[in-house]
């Protein structure tokens, strides 16, 4: 293509890898590898998309495979595990495969928009941050398809942390997030829990460990395909971690 | 915590965090500790310094008025956070859109769904 030869991030010597852990994304997985291919294209910064199947059993793998004679190897890589086994070991393993000195995490449930990553990189840029995080919360951000229940729970739910823990950044359970490599290897070998505390307890180690953290203002579209879940289950465990960082951090 | 991040602010990000370090938990309590320690020195002049009798009454109920505040607040800033939280519906249109798009393409490219 030869428009992108004259993009001007071509040159530059920085490369993303994009960690998409998958588990039954067979409907999602081919269109969020088209819309990141889309804007990187765009943008024309370097880019990889791991794609980490925790053995789907409706065939996300084979999709990723078909995927990846359309748009190259070298584009997508399939770093695939046998079992369902969380998200922290998702990334530590995807990092082991990743090329690029940065790495971005998203969710591969459409509810996180590849159009954002340009603005991600160019704030990484701008401020030189060691992280830089998406957030609900702030500017033009925002949610679709949520009722005010679940927009109660979550606003609420957020100002209980920022009044706790004073992270020192707006939106901790989302997970659209760009960080430096080596900051995201150090964060997730400290962080031990799981689900939405996952999410929180990266963003406030790297506080604490006095990590840069710079915001984009992100619109959170809730699952397209597939059901979302916020349930007792979830604000159980989630006033469970939360009281663990209160006391550990 | 002011104190902690003084003293650690010269170590690189690399060295963990030294095991002293305040615990949000231990923040909070010495905050605490140290309101309710101001309180009640004043509230029952523990000192002898033969404070006033206003500021004893007025430091006496000074807790409660500080919790109701408190309170008063968190429910303003949620409730306006909720008022005004955005609903993206640009964002899903085009989203939708851009599904129909890819699908097609997709299509094209010889991906089987």
């Amino acid at each position: 293509m030869a428009s992108r030869k004259t993009s001007p991030n071509r040159d530059s010597r920085d490369k993303y890898s994009i960690l998409l852990p998958t588990y039954n994304e067979r409907e999602n997985l081919p269109l969020i590898v088209w819309l990141l291919v889309k804007y990187f294209g765009e943008s024309g910064y370097n880019y990889e998309i791991i794609v980490i199947d925790d053995g789907s059993p409706d065939g996300t793998l084979e999709v990723a495979e078909q995927l990846q004679k359309i748009y190259g190897e070298d584009k997508i890589l399939l770093r695939p595990r046998a079992t369902k086994l969380g998200l922290g070991t998702a990334y530590i393993h995807g990092i082991k495969h990743a090329t690029g000195n940065f790495i971005i995490i998203m969710d591969a449930d459409l509810s996180h928009h590849p159009k954002f990553i340009p603005e991600f990189i160019e704030k990484q840029k701008e401020g030189d941050y060691d992280l830089v995080s998406g957030t609900r919360y702030q500017g033009n951000g925002g949610v679709y398809g949520w009722d005010l229940r679940r927009k109660l729970i979550s606003r609420g739910a957020n100002f209980l942390t920022q009044v706790l823990l004073r992270p020192g950044a707006s939106d901790l359970t989302g997970s659209f997030r760009l960080y430096k490599r080596a900051v995201l290897e150090s964060l997730v070998e400290r962080c031990v829990s799981k689900g939405y505390v996952f999410q929180m307890e990266m963003i406030i180690r790297a506080r604490q460990l006095s990590y840069t953290i710079g915001e984009v203002p992100i619109s959170f579209v809730d699952r397209v395909y597939g059901e979302s879940k916020l349930g007792g289950n979830e604000i159980v465990s989630f006033v469970k971690g939360l009281i663990t960082l209160f006391a550990t951090t | 915590m002011l104190l902690s991040s003084s003293l650690f602010s010269g170590f690189s990000p690399e060295i963990p965090a030294p095991a002293f370090i305040m615990t949000k938990l231990l923040e909070w309590l010495f905050g605490v500790s140290v309101v309710g320690a101001a309180w009640a020195l004043v509230s029952f002049d523990l000192l002898d310094l033969s404070l006033p009798q206003t500021y004893r009454e007025v430091a006496w109920p000074m807790p409660l008025y500080l919790l109701v505040s408190f309170g008063c607040y968190s429910l303003a800033t949620v409730g306006y956070r909720v008022a005004t939280f955005n609903d993206c519906d640009e964002a899903s249109n085009e989203l939708q859109e851009q599904i129909k798009e890819a699908k097609e393409d997709l299509r094209k490219k010889g991906l089987k769904m």
